[in-house]
């Protein structure tokens, strides 16, 4: 089975969840041997692990004719693309758009991140998606998240294959309720025009039916899995301070994180206890407020704002945790607290989290029950069996989350799909 | 003769209320009272009292022929007292008939045969008292808290005197034999072993209402025909359950207090006739002894103690509560005593249980075994601080008990020596009007 797939972020370079989410995804896919994917994403670095799919880089694919030769061609992109491939796409194209800003190659150029200019460049993408649809061959197209969607139906009108969406959050996610009408309708669109709808949580699936006016026959949840973790982040030794406990809480600190919860938990368990240690590693438009409410709260000797973590620093928090936080007021999924779970961290998050479906071995609560929450640490830091349970228990159950399953089950939506078809 | 040993257990454990860390030290009072008030209340009118008035319609009705056995927690008779004695006059008026028997069993339905032998005999000890008070007679024989039992357990009761125990037939533990024999504990021989036939009771308490069991609709001839076809050498069929199978579990429109009010008619009819425990243990030989090294109960698929202390939050949780157990037996402090009593419920343990058993465990106000750890830890964390405010902490429990002893022998001592001044000095006082009464004359004859 051939699969297109329009994603907008790939590791190495990511910025946010939909690219561990979309690599896990396909490698998890790539185990069933029949499976070709080709994954399309604006701008390529070069350095993507392509030996379970095939990049195609939406900035060296041409919409214009450029007479070129391929030493040129072999000098220009060679390191990303075959040049063979480029001419390959010259053949397919579909309209002038000698209009636009080209470069000499008669590509787009592509930021890759998420841009002022994000509409416009959501609208190019699409552009070189009739492109793509029209030289590969593909038995299915399979569009994540809003910023692809409009490639998706396009792809779809052009080709005739059925159209499969992931939703990995929508805009209700994103903004508390205060919709942004312009995502709202792209993400309208996309779902009105897919043949099929996948959703990370049942949280997810209910916004997209009640919102989106879906009907539910034709959307289902596919849980997102965690991949296993690399050996340099096993290897990492946590340098712990045996007297003092630390809780973290690990993100953007924005609105839909339900940073204040946080702190407003610490301050109710720092009453009692002096012993533990709160940090909040992330950064947000929410975190100068934050800083605020902890000094407000008297608790800024016992709180700490490390800023924005990444790579490899982000398990070094996560190691020197005894407790890891996730008091999201609303999220779609959130593969934190399994992150947190698999270096064997007793976790706490909120009902309203996707992942809280799938979790058991870990304690929920409502994100706004800030006694509950701030009960939920003290006992963690203080009774040492619920401890190790949760560490020993938590590990095991999410080692058992695993993207080959999750693979299996995203092809049986495609056969599903396509057997609907004929 | 085939007979048939009907026991009810009647208990319901004490809500605790949602007690969060801050709570710690400042609030003192551990218990949900309105869920207290309206379970008992619920399961009374529902399932009590129409289940014992119908036990009592067959008593009057059996003349003498029907027997029951039931035994009621002493947590529940104080819960019953409080908010449901219509309860309690049932019960009177079902002993007054003089068909039932009560048994005796752990007072705050504690686990504490397993854990603290102690406070297992005390709560044993102070059972029995009430029931005594409350229905004239001191019960012969013991049913455990969830029926468990082990070689030891059965050790520790014969040697309370007890001369039967109910357990749970368990298939583990029998292999090829059949519960329905008398059996006898390998501790002590004096002390009988009732087997609870589990697939006879489970009938009526899992399955009477189940309409996809190949068996339904039940009725009373067919049960009593199911057990007249036994042998004729397997003489006893123990149905044990709780008494909140009529009416909670299997709801009365079931008809299943018509199926209870048949059964004595169609046992006659098949030559069964109905006893009560004691009445067993005193006539029937026991056929060899039970051999159980690790303890069995009527609970789960796996009848052992699982339900309560399989994962580590049980375990810690129940070693951080009789941890204290000596401690709160030398205190005299009343409330304690209370408190102390329903942090022992063995429910409480049951809400932490990570086990997939198939049902699912209401866990009442708990959300997920570690809800109901938290909750529970931090109201022991409480009474740990209060129990150990009534003595000096860094005295070890020996030492403690040492110096309690001594303390009370001092008193002893003192009063036995108050005693000695008392008597020395009523004979000094006798002594000295005996001198004055010498001298008086001479005095007067002086004067004179």
């Amino acid at each position: 089975m051939k699969v297109l797939m329009f994603g907008w972020e790939f590791p190495p370079h990511i910025l946010g969840g939909l690219g561990t989410a979309s690599y896990g995804l396909t490698k998890g896919m790539s185990q069933q041997e029949d499976m070709e994917i080709s994954f399309c994403i604006p701008k390529p670095w070069g350095d993507e692990d392509q030996s379970f799919l095939k990049i195609i880089g939406m900035n060296r694919v041409p919409i214009a004719w450029r007479d070129v030769q391929w030493d040129y061609v072999q000098s220009k992109i060679g390191e990303q693309m075959n040049p063979q491939d480029y001419y390959d796409f010259r053949e397919h194209l579909y309209a002038d758009f000698n209009y636009m800003h080209l470069d000499e190659l008669g590509c787009i150029n592509f930021s890759g991140r998420y841009p002022d200019n994000l509409h416009e460049e959501i609208n190019n993408y699409s552009i070189v998606a009739g492109v793509v649809a029209r030289q590969q061959t593909f038995d299915i197209i399979h569009s994540h998240d809003w910023l692809t969607y409009p490639a998706g139906i396009h792809a779809k009108q052009i080709s005739g294959k059925p159209l499969v969406i992931h939703v990995h959050a929508t805009d209700f996610d994103r903004s508390r309720g205060q919709v942004n009408p312009v995502v709202y309708a792209i993400e309208k669109k996309g779902m009105d025009f897919a043949d099929h709808i996948m959703c990370v949580s049942e949280l997810t699936r209910r916004t997209v039916i009640e919102k989106y006016h879906q009907d539910p026959n034709k959307v289902s949840t596919v849980h997102n899995a965690v991949s296993p973790l690399p050996q340099e982040v096993l290897d990492i030794v946590p340098q712990k301070n045996e007297k003092e406990k630390i809780v973290t809480f690990l993100g953007r600190i924005t609105m839909q994180k339900g940073p204040e919860y946080f702190v407003e938990a610490a301050a109710l368990v720092l009453k009692r206890t002096k012993k533990i240690r709160f940090v909040m590693a992330g950064n947000g438009d929410m975190m100068n407020k934050m800083i605020k409410l902890v000094a407000q709260r008297g608790i800024a000797d016992r709180f700490h704002f490390p800023g924005f973590m990444k790579g490899k620093e982000v398990y070094e928090v996560l190691k020197t945790s005894d407790v890891y936080v996730m008091p999201s007021v609303s999220e779609p999924f959130g593969i934190s607290p399994l992150e947190a779970m698999q270096v064997s961290i007793p976790t706490i998050i909120s009902k309203q989290s996707g992942c809280a479906e799938i979790l058991d071995n870990c304690i929920k609560i409502d994100y706004w029950d800030i006694d509950a929450l701030a009960d939920a640490i003290y006992a963690i830091c203080k009774y040492v069996p619920l401890n190790e349970f949760l560490e020993v228990e938590g590990k095991k159950e999410v080692d058992q989350i695993v993207w080959e399953k999750v693979g299996v089950k995203v092809r049986a939506i495609y056969e599903r799909v396509l057997n609907n078809r004929q | 003769m085939k007979t048939i040993c009907l026991y009810f257990e009647i208990h319901q454990l004490v809500h605790l209320k949602r007690y969060r860390f801050f709570d710690i030290g400042t609030d003192h009072y551990y218990y949900d009272d309105y869920a207290n008030e309206a379970t008992i209340n619920h399961i009374a009118n529902c399932s009590y009292v129409p289940a014992l008035s119908t036990l009592i319609g067959m008593a009057k009705e059996g003349n003498g022929t029907f027997k029951v056995a039931l035994s009621v927690s002493g947590v529940a008779l104080e819960q019953l007292e409080s908010y449901a004695p219509k309860v309690i006059d049932l019960l009177q008026e079902l002993n007054e008939t003089g068909c039932c028997e009560f048994l005796a069993e752990p007072y705050a339905n504690s686990l504490s045969s397993l854990t603290h032998e102690k406070s297992f005999r005390i709560d044993v000890k102070r059972h029995s008292t009430k029931i005594k008070q409350l229905f004239g007679k001191k019960p012969t024989v013991l049913r455990n808290t969830g029926l468990l039992y082990s070689d030891d357990i059965g050790g520790i009761v014969a040697s309370m005197g007890y001369k039967g125990m109910l357990t749970e037939g368990a298939k583990h533990i029998l292999g090829w034999k059949s519960p329905h024999y008398l059996y006898h504990c390998n501790q002590n021989a004096k002390l009988k072993l009732l087997l609870r036939d589990y697939k006879l009771s489970d009938d009526i308490s899992l399955r009477f209402s189940n309409s996809s069991w190949s068996e339904f609709p039940l009725f009373a001839d067919k049960y009593i025909s199911w057990i007249a076809n036994y042998p004729q050498e397997e003489e006893v069929f123990n149905i044990f359950m709780e008494l909140s199978a009529f009416g909670y579990y299997q709801p009365l429109s079931s008809n299943i207090l018509e199926f209870l009010k048949a059964l004595p008619l169609c046992a006659k009819n098949a030559g069964i006739g109905f006893s009560t425990p004691s009445t067993l243990c005193s006539t029937l030989k026991s056929v060899g002894p039970m051999h159980v090294t690790y303890p069995i109960s009527w609970t789960d698929e796996e009848r052992d103690v699982s339900a309560w202390m399989s994962n580590l939050l049980q375990k810690e949780a129940i070693k951080k509560l009789y941890s204290i157990a000596d401690r709160v037996c030398l205190c005299e402090d009343r409330k304690i005593k209370q408190d102390w009593d329903y942090l022992q419920g063995s429910m409480n343990f049951r809400f932490m249980s990570t086990k997939h058993s198939g049902i699912e465990l209401d866990r009442g106000i708990y959300e997920s075994p570690y809800d109901a750890f938290t909750n529970y830890m931090n109201i022991l964390g409480d009474f740990i601080v209060r129990v150990n405010a009534q003595f000096p902490e860094d005295i070890d429990d020996e030492e403690l008990n040492a110096l309690m002893i001594t303390i009370n022998n001092q008193g002893e001592e003192i009063n036995q020596l108050q005693a000695k001044v008392e008597r020395y000095e009523a004979q000094m006082k006798q002594e000295v009007t005996a001198v004055e009464e010498k001298h008086k004359p001479k005095s007067t004859k002086k004067k004179s």
